[in-house]
């Protein structure tokens, strides 16, 4: 019997079961995919939005401006990439101008602090390349840009460190109060869930966090007749190289409309230029497929900021699913009729900004709920993976001299060492996939994306995990990468096996 | 200090060539780079024949090609260092370049050099860059990539095979997969011309019966795991697709083939000047950059058709990089002197030149100008002229874009040009098959 089942290894699973692993609690997070952030989580604007959008009053408002002010420290603390580089609202119509100035008095309720509004010449002191078109921009100084790969992967090694464990390729298929429970029950010894996994495995746990993205209402309407309806609402993006990442500064939106926050351009903490997202309401909760149609749109919309966008440079583009809610906001909390059910439900924008805080709040709830006393030897503090491209000359040395392996460039585009790729299979949750790798260490991000490191990161992999060459896949179970050995491999291989010079030197299974 | 006279960045075709003509032009202190694990380069997963045609008057494949070069190498006692990435190349207060590389058993190194040749070949397009919608399953590799798995790692990446693009290795690849049992099921290529050799379209595709389909493209990718099918469509003569013309595909392996790109961002950090069209360094006719003592070969200064072009061509950028050498340890001259420098200029149904400039004065006796063109052409003429004079006339019964041009011009022709002389190289046609 578990204490806390998480459903959902992306940002808020993994920031609910760090704030957890705080506590003496038996916690298991349950996730779908082979990895951690493969949902929501890995496909957004990476941005930590100041929080100007939300009505004030929302639960979008409250959490967005905690969770924002949090990640300065959190950042720190687990040694993920985090930079506030401010944030720029355009306005392109001076009719318009109300609209601006209704988004910086709503910034202002929600306690957003340093907004203002710019006119005339300082808008291209502040960003050079901006259309001329602009008439003035809400400047917000706590807007920042982060890696949601690492933040999410920095929550749940950290959560994992302090005794948390992670079930992957663990769908849950049915969720079922443990024991039958009378309405006007109150006793704690009724309080248990039944969940079923698709392959049949049952786990019994005491509490559920519902925090399972574009999925989250379908648990949520297992247990309650408190019904959620979430649409998966599509955002395609674009990813340009290194060389147009200096292009702006700050992070570029337009105003906002019905569906969001419009297509924004930002660079990345890592270097890039990025530009999306649409927004398109679909049925389909696994439509992850970009589109011609999008992706003209992010360009053409993304042109209208900043007109010196370059299409040559983009090197990929890519579709996430926003979960979101019927009712515009997040659902947070135990609805009244399924006690020990936390929903975590309804995280669309600013969803990624709003994590941690939703993660204090909900462990919160939950600790309340089971009366959870501290852990007195929790270990706050996490290191990253060295990462040798932006290390100094001397720091570089080092690593080299402690394990050559850091001195073995693999992915040339992004400067990734055999050695952090090595780090990153072996480390608690370690990546089992081409894509884990590259969400951890970013070998076959760059602008080759993976011509050239591919074979050589699955020979690592199949090394370090003791993998078939034919095991190893891109993102797990059924994305396998080779079909099968050629024709003289295999005659190869026969012949050493049965060959009298056999030595049975190799380490293959 | 590590002080050499030559570094060469890159132990391929290009690479080799230019550090044994260096050695054989008198240069003692040369180190060569590679980031694989031997020397070679691509020619190592290039196991078909085909090499060395016009070098040795054989047919090879690329490994013996390689081969040929490496025991040179060897033969030489030219050094070099093998799993080794270099990671930036500058110049110094004193003009000598300061090459930062990396490896397991030197950890970093900073190395100093009075003269460079980038032979870093080139990378492919990948599907990131050519932005095909649809989702991001396993199974999308680029015709290299997948060559490399199948010759060198010994495993078939898929086993129904979608090409895009029909360049030379897409169609190495056809035919390649096609032998080891897999069923390759179409090329498509969005020009309505192929990218590639005439003899690969006849040896790999043609005569194993796979449809090469002109003016078609990628659409749309599917399946969410391993890929599951592709959607092809026609496309106008713009490239778009014509809509109605979409047919879904179904395989398990999608191979691009859709144009090669030099790597220079080694180049663009040190500060060199690329052409915007082969993506190249901008070249004079010592194979030399805009920086003095760097010199270019290769696929990195522009894409060649054949591994022999490449071979020669390197082969005059270690020439090129002795004299410089040479010179510069006499007089410790630092700079080109003031002389009449040429520009090449591309006209017609001339895409580029290499070299992009010409100082007469510093020619030897011919030189030899690659070319490439924009498109097909028939029945057409290939002519140069110095301002008003015509210096070479050639007729051709046929240009292709993805067949590499050449000519010869004399040192005695445009050594009497004068410094404002305009050199004209154009391509004219009978009959223009895409009109």
């Amino acid at each position: 019997m578990y204490d806390v089942i998480i459903i959902g290894a992306g940002v808020t699973g993994c920031a609910i079961a760090r704030e957890l692993s705080r506590l003496q609690l038996n916690v298991l997070v349950l996730e779908k995919e082979e990895d951690v952030c493969c949902g929501t989580s890995k496909a957004n604007s990476a941005v930590i939005h100041a929080g100007h959008d939300a009505q004030p009053g929302t639960l979008k408002a409250k959490f967005n401006v905690l969770g924002n002010a949090m990640m300065d420290q959190l950042s720190q603390e687990l040694d993920f990439p985090f930079r506030r580089n401010g944030s720029l609202v355009l306005c392109f119509d001076k009719a318009q101008l109300p609209r601006l100035e209704d988004l910086l008095e709503r910034g202002r309720q929600n306690g957003v602090e340093g907004l203002r509004i710019v006119t005339g010449e300082e808008i291209k002191t502040l960003e050079p390349n901006l259309s001329d078109e602009v008439q003035a921009v809400l400047f917000c100084p706590t807007g920042g840009i982060v890696c949601p790969f690492l933040m999410t992967i920095a929550l749940a090694e950290n959560a994992c460190e302090n005794g948390v464990c992670f079930r992957f390729d663990t769908a849950v298929s049915q969720i079922a109060p443990l024991a039958p429970r009378e309405s006007n029950t109150q006793g704690e010894a009724a309080l248990g869930w039944q969940i079923t996994a698709a392959g049949g495995e049952v786990f019994e746990t005491r509490c559920i966090v519902n925090a399972a993205g574009v999925y989250a209402d379908v648990f949520n309407n297992m247990v309650s007749a408190h019904k959620l309806s979430i649409t998966p609402r599509r955002g395609e993006y674009q990813l340009l190289d290194k060389k147009a990442g200096n292009l702006v500064s700050h992070t570029i939106f337009q105003l906002p409309g019905a569906m969001g926050k419009g297509v924004l351009v930002t660079p990345t903490v890592h270097g890039n230029l990025m530009m999306g997202p649409t927004a398109e309401n679909l049925t389909d909760r696994e439509a992850v497929n970009t589109t011609a149609n999008g992706l003209d749109e992010v360009m053409e919309k993304g042109r209208r900021s900043v007109p010196s966008l370059p299409a040559k440079l983009t090197i990929t583009s890519f579709a996430g699913l926003r979960a979101s809610e019927a009712d515009g906001d997040f659902v947070l909390g135990e609805p009244k009729d399924a006690p020990g059910f936390f929903n975590c439900a309804g995280i669309d924008s600013p969803g990624l900004s709003a994590a941690p805080a939703i993660g204090v709040y909900l462990a919160k709830l939950v600790a309340d709920k089971l009366k959870a006393e501290p852990k007195p030897d929790f270990h706050g503090t996490r290191q990253s993976i060295p990462h040798m491209a932006s290390a100094s000359p001397e720091e570089q040395k080092v690593l080299i001299a402690k394990d050559p392996a850091y001195g073995n460039v693999i992915c040339r585009c992004e400067t990734v060492t055999e050695g952090e790729i090595v780090n990153a299979i072996r480390r608690p949750l370690g990546a089992r996939s081409l894509d884990g790798v590259k969400r951890r260490v970013r070998a076959g991000m760059g602008r080759c994306q993976g011509g050239f490191c591919t074979p050589r990161v699955m020979e690592i992999l199949e090394r370090e995990r003791h993998l078939n060459p034919l095991a190893v896949s891109k993102h797990g179970s059924g994305s396998e990468l080779l079909a099968e050995a050629t024709r003289q491999e295999t005659e190869l291989e026969t012949e050493q096996v049965t060959g009298p010079e056999a030595d049975g030197k190799g380490d293959r299974p | 200090m590590n002080l050499y006279d030559l570094i060469v960045i890159g132990g391929g075709p290009a690479g080799l060539a230019a550090a044994i003509s260096a050695r054989q032009s008198g240069v003692e202190k040369i180190l060569i780079l590679e980031r694989d694990n031997e020397l070679g380069g691509i020619l190592n997963q290039c196991i078909h024949n085909g090499f060395g045609l016009h070098t040795f008057q054989e047919e090879l494949t690329g490994p013996e090609y390689a081969d040929r070069f490496i025991r040179q190498v060897f033969s030489l006692g030219i050094p070099f260092k093998l799993n080794t990435m270099v990671l930036d190349i500058s110049r110094t207060d004193t003009d000598q370049k300061l090459v930062t590389a990396m490896n397991r058993e030197d950890g970093l190194l900073q190395l100093y050099a009075r003269s460079i040749v980038l032979a870093m070949g080139c990378r492919e397009r990948s599907r990131g860059a050519l932005n095909i919608p649809g989702f991001r399953p396993a199974g999308i590799y680029t015709a290299g990539t997948a060559q490399r798995l199948v010759n060198m790692e010994g495993y078939l990446p898929g086993k129904e095979v979608v090409i895009l693009g029909s360049g030379d290795i897409g169609l190495i690849m056809a035919r390649r997969m096609t032998l080891e049992g897999a069923k390759v099921k179409l090329v498509a290529e969005l020009q309505p011309y192929s990218g590639g050799l005439q003899r690969n379209i006849v040896q790999c595709l043609e005569d194993y019966d796979i449809p090469l389909k002109l003016s078609h493209t990628v659409v749309d990718i599917h399946g969410k795991d391993r890929l599951t099918g592709v959607t092809l469509s026609e496309v106008d003569a713009s490239g778009r697709p014509i809509p109605g013309t979409q047919e879904r595909i179904a395989c398990d392996t999608l191979l691009l083939s859709c144009g090669l790109l030099p790597e220079n961002e080694l180049s663009e950090k040190l500060g060199v000047t690329l052409s915007s069209v082969t993506g190249g360094p901008a070249v004079n006719e010592s194979l030399e950059t805009d920086i003095p003592g760097v010199f270019a070969c290769g696929n990195v200064l522009h894409v060649h058709d054949l591994v022999d072009y490449v071979s020669e061509e390197a082969g005059r950028a270690g020439i090129h990089a002795a004299h410089y050498i040479e010179k510069h340890k006499n007089t410790g001259d630092r700079g080109p002197k003031p002389c009449v420098t040429l520009t090449l200029r591309p006209e017609g149904g001339v895409r580029y030149t290499v070299p992009q400039t010409i100082r007469p004065a510093e020619m030897e006796k011919t030189l030899l100008v690659r070319f490439r063109a924009n498109a097909i052409y028939s029945n057409c003429t290939v002519s140069v002229w110095l301002d008003d004079v015509c210096l070479l006339h050639l007729k051709k019964a046929k240009i292709t874009p993805g067949e590499m041009q050449q000519l010869t011009l004399k040192k005695s022709d445009l050594e009497k040009a004068g410094a404002s002389g305009s050199l004209v190289i154009r391509l004219e046609e009978a009959s223009h098959e895409n009109a």
